[in-house]
C-alpha cells in the first residue's frame, strides 16, 4: 500500500502526546489568586531583599493598569488570573551534590523525557540546571564553571548571592511595564536561571535549562537573565516538555540577554509544551517575552524550534544598540491539529553598521494557524544598517493557514533591507521524483520537510539538534526523518 | 466644532437637498450612523498605524459645494490629456462643469452620479450595485452618507468603450477649506472593455480634503484599466477608497501614480468572485518635502485558479514618508492561486521614512504566494559608470530612478498617458531628458 498524504494526516491526528505523564511530588502550593499580598509572600518565601520585593510590587501595580493584548492572530479563552496559583515548589529540596541523592521519582521523570541526568553528565559536558515546578532542585557542573568565574545558578540564588549584578541588569532590556505578560512575570516570577560570563571568558560548555510544568493549575513564570561581559561567549540552551493536562496552563516567561562589547550570546530553544489533544482541548498557553541587547560589536543569535503549546505568542528580539552589532533569528515553528502560533522577531537597529538576519520557517498541518510577525526597524542614526529576512511557509493539508505580517520601518537612506516570503505546499512533482527513485512517500515527505527546515536545524548546537529532531517527530510523526 | 460633529449635524441640512424617499437614502441614513459610531480612523487602528489624519482634520472644512466657479479650458489644459480624444467628466469644487465635460449616452453611459441616483431609468443598476462592495468603515461610510455626485459609468454587454474616460476634480479655493466627497460607480458588463483616468487637482493654496469612494464591478470576461494620477498641491489631501469586485475571467488593473499632495491615502480593495480572474495593482510613488503617501491594498482570493500581481515602487526624498500595507488573503477554496506582491523602495534622504507591511493570510495549501520588499539606495558603481562617461550627476541619478520605476510604467497602455507620466517623472526628478517611448 502506498503511503499517501492522507495517511500521514490521519497519523498526525491520532498521534498522542508521548510525554504526557504526571509526577507526584508533594509540593507546597500557594492559594489561588493574585494580589499584593501574594506578591509579597512569594518574595518573602524566597527570602528576597527589600529592593526585589519593591520591584515586584511596582510591576504588579503596573500590571493591574494594563490590559491583555488582543492584536495577535490567535484565538483562545483568556486565562482567569485569579484562578492560578502563583507559587509551587517541590517540598524536599536539599542541595544535591551527586545524582544519588536526587529523588528517584524525579530522575525517572527525566528518563522518560530522554534527558536523564547521568546520561547528560556523561554527554558532551552539558551542565543542567533543572527547573522543576519553578524551583531549581539540581545544579551540576557548577564547580567546573566556577573555576572560570562563570556564574550559572537559579535566579533566586543569584538574587541572594549576586544581588548587585541582578539589580543592575534585571528589567534593563525588558522593563516591568513592557507588556502585559512581562509585567505579570516581573511581579510573580517564581524562579529561573541567571548566567554571568566574565570578561573575555569563553564558556567551555553549552549551558542548558529544562523547564517543566508539573503541578496542576500552576502557571510557570520563569525569569532568565544572561549577561555576557566584554569579549565573552556563551551558548545557552533551553528546552521544555510538559505533562498532558486538560485545563489550559499559562506560561509567561521573560528572557533577557545582555551582550556587552564584543560579546556573543547564542540562545537556542526547543519548545514542546503540551499542545492539546486532536480536538484542540487543553494545551499550554505560551506567552513569552524574549529580548536581547547588543552593545558595540556584540552578537546575539536566537534559534528556536517551536513544536508545542496550544497558543504561542513569542517574539525573540534584538536591540542592536552598539555599532557593528549583529542580530540573528532562526526559527522553525510547527503547528498541528488546533495549535496556533504567532511568532517572529523584532530587529531594532540603533547603531551604525548593524546587521540582522531573519530566517523563519513555518510548517502548518491539521487545522492549525501559523503566523509570522516580525519588525525590522532602522532608526535615523543607524547608517549602513543591513537586514535580510526570509519567511517560508509550508502548508500540509487544506484546513490549516499560514500568515505573514512583516513590519518594515526604515528611517535612514543608507539602509539596505530585503524581505521575502513564500508559501507553498510539498510539490507533487517533488514526491514523484523521490518515489521514482525508490523512496516511499513517507520518507519523501520527511526528506522534504527536513530540507525545508535545514537552514535552521543547522544552527542548533550538536547536542541539541538530536533532541530537536526528536521533538519535531512528535509534532509531525512520520514526516521527519 | 470638531469636524466629526459638524459632519453629523450637517447631514440634516444635506437631507433637504436630496430626495429622501429612496432606497439610496436608506443607505445614506445607515451610513451616517456608522460614521457617527466609528468616526475618523486613528493611529490606534492597525490599518492606520502609520498614517495620522489629525493634521488634516483640524481645518474647518466647508462641506457643501457652493456655486460653480467657472474655469476656462486654458486654465486647466495642462491638467488634462488634451492631445487624446476622451470622454471627460469634470467637476469644479464638487459641482459638475458641463462646458468642460464631454459625456455620452450613446451605447455606453458616461454621465453623472446625481442623475443616475434620481432618474428611474438607472434605478435597476443603482439598486443592484450601489454600495454593495464598499466597506463599512468610518471613512467610507462618511462618503456614503453624503453621496450625491460623482461619475457614473455603465458599459453594457459586449461593448468596447470607444475612447478612454477622464474623471477630473478641480478645487478652486472659493472656500477657505473644502471637503470634497465624490462617489463614483463603474459597471463593466460581460465581455466589455474600458479605460479610465482619474485625477484630483487643487488650483489653490487653501486646504482641500478629498474623500473619494469608487465602486467598480467587472463582470465575466470584462476588462478595465484604471489610472490614478495624484500630483496635487501641497495643501491638498486625498483619501481614495476604491473597491473592485471581479467576476470570472475578468481582468482589472489599477495604476496609481502618486507624485505629491499633503497626505495621500489609497485604500485599494480587490474582491475576486469567480475563477480565472487576474487582478493587477501597480504603483509608482515619487515624493519629497513633507509629503506622505500611504498605499493600503487588499486582494481577496475566494475562488480557485486566480491570479494577482502587485508591484509598487517608491522613491522618497527630503522629509517624505511612504507607507505600503499590502494584504493578500487566500480562502480555503481558492486553490491554485498565484499571488505576487512586490514593494521596492529607494530612500534618498536621512529624514525620509518608509514603513512597509506586506502581509499574506493563506488558508489554502495548493497555492503559490510570495511577497518581496526591499529598501535600498542607488547603486554607487552604476552612478560612477555613467558619470565617468560624461553623464551629469543629476541625470545619472534620474536615469537610475527611471529604470527602477520602468516596469510599472511599461504597463501603461495609453501611449499619450505614458508620455505624460514620463514628463511628470522627469519634472519630479528635475531633469530634462526625453524619456520618450
Amino acid at each position: 500500500m502506498a503511503y499517501t498524504e492522507d495517511d500521514l494526516k490521519k497519523e498526525l491526528e491520532t498521534k498522542e502526546y508521548e510525554y504526557g505523564f504526571y509526577t507526584d511530588i508533594e509540593s507546597d502550593t500557594f492559594p489561588v489568586g493574585l494580589n499584593e499580598d501574594i506578591v509579597r509572600a512569594i518574595s518573602k518565601k524566597k527570602n528576597e531583599p527589600q529592593w526585589m520585593t519593591d520591584w515586584r510590587l511596582e510591576a504588579f501595580r503596573m500590571w493591574e493598569q494594563m490590559e491583555e493584548p488582543e492584536w495577535a492572530n490567535v484565538q483562545y479563552e483568556k486565562p482567569n488570573f485569579q484562578d492560578i496559583s502563583y507559587y509551587s515548589a517541590p517540598n524536599k529540596k536539599p542541595k544535591y551534590e551527586s545524582l544519588d541523592e536526587v529523588d528517584p521519582e524525579l530522575l525517572d521523570t527525566f528518563k522518560k523525557l530522554g534527558i536523564s541526568l547521568d546520561e547528560q553528565k556523561k554527554l558532551a559536558g552539558v551542565a543542567v540546571d533543572i527547573v522543576m515546578d519553578s524551583v531549581s532542585v539540581a545544579t551540576t557542573f557548577k564547580e567546573t564553571l566556577a573555576e572560570k568565574g562563570i556564574i550559572f545558578c537559579s535566579i533566586s540564588e543569584a538574587i541572594q548571592e549576586h544581588s548587585e549584578l541582578v539589580k543592575k541588569y534585571i528589567g534593563s532590556v525588558v522593563p516591568q511595564k513592557d507588556n502585559f505578560y512581562a509585567a505579570l512575570n516581573s511581579a510573580v516570577f517564581s524562579d529561573g536561571s541567571f548566567c554571568y560570563i566574565p570578561k573575555g571568558v569563553r564558556c567551555p560548555m553549552e549551558l542548558s535549562t529544562y523547564f517543566r510544568i508539573n503541578q496542576a493549575g500552576t502557571g510557570q513564570f520563569e525569569r532568565t537573565l544572561v549577561v555576557a561581559d566584554q569579549g565573552s561567549y556563551v551558548s545557552y540552551l533551553e528546552g521544555c516538555t510538559a505533562p498532558s493536562r486538560d485545563e489550559n496552563q499559562l506560561h509567561a516567561a521573560v528572557v533577557e540577554l545582555i551582550a556587552l562589547d564584543d560579546a556573543e550570546i547564542k540562545y537556542s530553544t526547543v519548545q514542546n509544551w503540551y499542545p492539546g489533544n486532536a480536538e484542540g482541548k487543553g494545551g499550554v498557553f505560551n506567552f513569552v517575552t524574549k529580548r536581547g541587547l547588543c552593545e558595540t560589536n556584540a552578537k546575539i543569535s536566537w534559534t528556536q524550534v517551536e513544536t508545542g503549546s496550544a497558543v504561542t505568542w513569542k517574539y525573540p528580539s534584538c536591540v542592536l544598540k552598539g555599532n557593528h552589532s549583529v542580530g540573528e533569528f532562526y526559527s522553525i515553528a510547527v503547528t498541528n491539529n488546533y495549535q496556533q502560533a504567532d511568532t517572529g522577531t523584532k530587529m531594532i537597529h540603533l547603531g551604525k553598521n548593524t546587521k540582522s538576519t531573519i530566517i523563519s520557517k513555518g510548517i502548518s498541518a491539521g487545522k492549525s494557524q501559523n503566523s509570522y510577525r516580525g519588525l525590522v526597524q532602522i532608526n535615523s542614526r543607524a547608517t549602513n544598517a543591513r537586514n535580510f529576512s526570509q519567511c517560508d511557509s509550508l502548508l500540509m493539508g487544506n484546513e490549516c493557514g499560514a500568515h505573514t505580517f512583516p513590519y518594515i520601518e526604515a528611517k535612514n537612506k543608507t539602509a539596505q533591507i530585503e524581505h521575502e516570503a513564500t508559501t507553498s505546499k510539498i510539490g507533487e512533482d517533488q514526491i514523484f521524483y523521490c518515489n521514482q527513485r525508490g523512496i516511499d512517500t513517507e520518507k519523501a515527505i520527511a526528506l522534504i520537510v527536513n530540507g525545508f527546515s535545514k537552514e535552521v536545524l543547522n544552527k542548533l548546537p550538536m547536542e541539541f539538534a538530536v533532541e530537536a529532531q526528536k521533538l519535531l517527530e512528535i509534532s509531525l510523526e512520520g514526516s521527519v526523518g | 466644532m470638531e469636524l466629526k460633529e459638524k459632519l453629523v449635524s450637517s447631514f440634516l441640512a444635506f437631507e433637504n437637498t436630496v430626495d429622501i424617499d429612496t432606497s439610496v437614502h436608506d443607505i445614506r441614513s445607515h451610513a451616517i450612523k456608522v460614521f457617527e459610531e466609528k468616526g475618523f480612523p486613528t493611529k490606534k487602528e492597525e490599518a492606520w498605524k502609520y498614517t495620522s489624519l489629525n493634521s488634516i482634520l483640524k481645518h474647518d472644512y466647508s462641506i457643501f459645494p457652493k456655486e460653480e466657479n467657472a474655469l476656462e479650458f486654458t486654465d486647466i489644459k495642462k491638467y488634462i490629456l488634451y492631445d487624446l480624444d476622451t470622454y471627460k467628466i469634470v467637476f469644479i469644487d464638487g459641482k459638475y462643469s458641463s462646458h468642460l465635460s464631454e459625456t455620452t449616452h450613446d451605447k455606453i453611459d458616461v454621465c453623472l452620479m446625481s442623475s443616475a441616483l434620481t432618474h428611474d431609468r438607472y434605478k435597476p443598476i443603482i439598486d443592484n450595485y450601489f454600495n454593495t462592495v464598499a466597506r463599512e468603515d468610518g471613512i467610507t461610510s462618511l462618503n456614503t452618507a453624503f453621496s450625491s455626485e460623482g461619475a457614473y459609468i455603465y458599459i453594457s454587454k459586449n461593448k468596447l468603450a470607444d475612447k478612454p474616460i477622464q474623471i477630473i476634480h478641480f478645487s478652486t479655493g472659493t472656500e477657505s477649506a473644502q471637503l470634497l466627497q465624490p462617489r463614483n460607480l463603474i459597471v463593466v458588463e460581460e465581455n466589455s472593455h474600458v479605460q479610465i483616468i482619474e485625477r484630483h487637482q487643487s488650483l489653490t493654496d487653501n486646504p482641500v480634503l478629498t474623500n473619494s469612494v469608487t465602486e467598480i464591478f467587472v463582470d465575466k470576461r470584462a476588462h478595465i484599466d484604471y489610472y490614478k494620477i495624484q500630483n496635487d498641491h501641497e495643501n491638498a489631501s486625498l483619501i481614495d477608497n476604491t473597491f473592485i469586485q471581479q467576476q470570472a475571467q475578468s481582468i482589472a488593473s489599477v495604476h496609481t501614480f502618486a507624485f505629491g499632495g499633503n497626505v495621500t491615502r489609497n485604500n485599494l480593495n480587490f474582491y475576486q468572485k469567480g475563477e480565472g480572474i487576474d487582478s493587477i495593482l501597480n504603483g509608482i510613488t515619487i515624493i519629497e518635502g513633507k509629503q506622505h503617501v500611504d498605499h493600503n491594498t487588499l486582494v481577496h482570493h475566494t475562488e480557485p485558479n486566480c491570479e494577482s500581481h502587485q508591484d509598487y515602487k517608491g522613491i522618497f526624498d527630503e522629509k517624505s514618508t511612504g507607507v505600503f500595507n499590502g494584504k493578500i488573503i487566500v480562502n480555503k477554496k481558492a486553490q491554485k492561486t498565484n499571488a505576487f506582491q512586490s514593494n521596492n523602495n529607494i530612500l534618498l534622504s536621512d529624514k525620509a521614512t518608509i514603513n512597509s507591511k506586506p502581509q499574506l493570510e493563506i488558508f489554502a495549501d495548493d497555492v503559490k504566494c510570495s511577497h518581496g520588499c526591499t529598501i535600498g539606495q542607488l547603486d554607487e558603481q552604476a552612478l560612477f559608470y555613467m558619470r565617468s562617461r560624461g553623464i551629469g550627476k543629476k541625470e545619472a541619478r534620474a536615469l537610475l530612478m527611471y529604470a527602477f520605476a520602468n516596469n510599472v510604467l511599461e504597463s501603461v497602455k495609453i501611449p499619450q498617458l505614458k508620455q505624460r507620466i514620463n514628463k511628470l517623472i522627469a519634472n519630479k526628478l528635475g531633469v530634462d531628458i526625453g524619456f520618450d517611448v
